[in-house]
């Protein structure tokens, strides 16, 4: 890991959009001893219209609290994607939400899909979606070691939902080793063009 | 003494800035909370409201902000540790009480999360523009105290402090937050409560008839009692003698508004806080607070690697302003520059107090972000030839 890394998510309000900021926030300052510092943007974000979150994660303190252009970028929606896609930084890594983001391959970007919206109905409760994209995000950037993300999750979703919300984390974390392997066997840019 | 374990949410948090200045005033001890609802100061409540009933506390959501200063203005003599939450427009709304908070001597804690301004601004964003208005926005003369924090973790550790100066000053105190630091998301850490020191409410132990509100027998503040204890007991925006009581003369004018103002003027360099680093022998000391101060410290490593001998100063305490110090460091650096998120606030301290000897360069930033360290760094290299 670089000494500050930059991740932007966004969605649409309702998706967990910084909620998911947060976990990963929590996982990062509070169980594995990195600096990280949340933003979320505050405009008219009701329910339904685009929703964004900004973290800068860093060995060292984080002196400017925003983003330039992020390292990672975690989208949930078709509207996030458009608004935001041409930020990443050219070798950066894209994680999104393969039904509802219209992806487009571009060249050395590393980018990777899960049917999030998806398996979280699978487990029952659409709501953990972000949960779902959370444990995909933590296979695919590996900015953060597996237990402290599963810490920042049960320590950061309402009492009482741990259990539903860790099973939807794994089913992420999952998600992703089954369509892209793990460690060293990672596969890159295995999303089809046009997609 | 310290801090009630009831209020104090021992643990490791990956908390936002507002919802840690809730933390650190209930870690005070605070328990009566009145407010109106404004962005971005809205959390700090919100917090407060959710935790309140589990120790006791009231939080009451008033009709408008003149009400919301009344309510801490008159909630502080039942013997409670009070505070109200707000943003720029709700700030001027308060100002004649917080006049009245001063002039009765009433300990309490006014938050302003400063966003853009000036009227309604720049609701979502952040703004330093209240800086003044914090130390001058109420009629006559008067002294307050007012600190500003850079991180969530100060708006946790300094609010209390907030509330200790208070209680030992006697003085409404004022948390000059910034949206930025209220709402970025850290981890702060929240001691056990017998790590926490709290200055308490000190009750005079005179007999209800020996007792005058306003005595002070050569100490800085008067004691104070609950109103309600069975002592005879007034007070009132009116100049007004030891009795409480209003008495329209020059004499007592000078007794009891020179005393308040005197109580912190002379007592300042008690009061002061501020970080300092490299500052000795530096060519160039950059002045900065809240959130621009950390900006500041990544344009300060920029200057340094072309070169130029930076120091820095950190105000924690901006009101009332290390004037000695600022004086001291006048006479040995080429110039000070002051980065604040406004077109020129607290530089005109600086100014006032270097007094010719350096000049105070500022860099503004008129709101709605935060500054480009570059711009900042620029202005420490030219401010070094």
């Amino acid at each position: 890991m670089s000494e500050r890394t930059e991740i932007r998510i966004t969605g649409f309000g309702g998706q967990g959009v910084v909620l998911a900021g947060h976990i990963i926030g929590h996982a990062c300052a509070v169980n594995a001893g990195k600096h990280a510092t949340m933003i979320q943007s505050f405009g008219p974000e009701a329910r339904g219209s685009a929703c964004s979150t900004t973290l800068a994660v860093s060995d060292t303190e984080v002196l400017y609290p925003y983003i330039g252009r992020p390292d990672i970028f975690v989208v949930m929606s078709a509207e996030g994607y458009e608004k935001y896609r041409d930020e990443l930084i050219d070798d950066g890594i894209l994680v999104y939400e393969k039904d509802l983001v219209p992806f487009k391959a571009k060249e050395g970007q590393k980018a990777y899909g899960v049917s999030s919206t998806r398996i979280a109905e699978e487990i029952g409760r659409a709501i953990v979606q972000n949960i779902v994209m959370l444990g995909f995000f933590t296979a695919a950037t590996e900015i953060v070691p597996l237990k402290a993300m599963r810490e920042g999750v049960a320590e950061s979703v309402p009492a009482g939902t741990e259990e539903l919300n860790l099973r939807a984390f794994d089913a992420g974390f999952e998600a992703f080793q089954e369509s892209y392997g793990s460690g060293a066997e990672k596969k890159i840019e295995v999303a089809p063009v046009g997609n | 003494m310290k801090a009630d374990p009831a209020g104090v949410l021992t643990g490791v948090h990956y908390l936002d800035g507002d919802f840690a200045c809730g933390e650190g005033a209930m870690a005070a001890g605070c328990r009566f909370v009145a407010g109106y609802p404004i962005t971005p100061s809205t959390e700090v409540v919100e917090r407060i409201s959710r935790r309140f009933p589990m120790m006791g506390g009231t939080f009451i959501q008033m009709e408008d902000e003149l009400a919301s200063m009344a309510a801490v203005t008159g909630g502080v003599w039942t013997g409670t540790k009070c505070m109200t939450v707000t943003s720029g427009p709700g700030f001027s709304l308060m100002m004649e009480n917080i006049g009245l908070a001063a002039m009765m001597e009433t300990p309490c804690v006014v938050v302003n999360v400063q966003r853009g301004g000036p009227s309604t601004g720049l609701p979502t964003m952040v703004g330093q523009g209240d800086m003044m208005q914090a130390r001058w926005g109420s009629h006559g003369d008067y002294e307050l105290i007012a600190l500003s924090p850079q991180s969530p973790q100060e708006a946790f550790d300094l609010t209390i402090v907030a509330f200790n100066l208070a209680e030992v000053w006697r003085v409404p105190v004022m948390f000059m937050m910034d949206e930025c630091v209220g709402h970025m998301t850290e981890k702060v850490v929240i001691p056990p409560s017998d790590e926490i020191d709290i200055v308490p409410r000190v009750l005079s132990d005179k007999a209800p008839g020996d007792y005058l509100p306003y005595e002070v027998n050569g100490r800085p503040v008067p004691e104070f009692v609950r109103v309600g204890d069975g002592y005879r007991f007034h007070t009132t925006g009116l100049t007004h003698d030891e009795r409480g009581y209003p008495v329209m003369s020059v004499e007592c004018q000078e007794d009891s508004v020179h005393r308040i103002i005197n109580k912190i003027r002379l007592n300042a360099n008690d009061i002061v806080r501020y970080d300092e680093e490299n500052v000795d022998g530096a060519d160039v000391v950059v002045v900065a607070y809240g959130i621009t101060a950390r900006v500041t410290r990544m344009a300060i490593d920029m200057a340094r690697t072309e070169g130029v001998k930076v120091g820095f100063l950190r105000l924690i305490v901006v009101w009332p302003f290390p004037e000695d110090r600022i004086r001291e460091i006048a006479s040995s650096t080429k110039a000070f520059v002051v980065p604040e998120i406004n077109y020129g606030q607290m530089v005109l301290e600086v100014e006032r107090c270097a007094a010719g000897k350096a000049p105070a360069i500022l860099v503004p930033h008129g709101g709605g972000g935060v500054h480009d360290p570059a711009v900042i760094c620029q202005a420490i290299v030219e401010a070094a030839k």
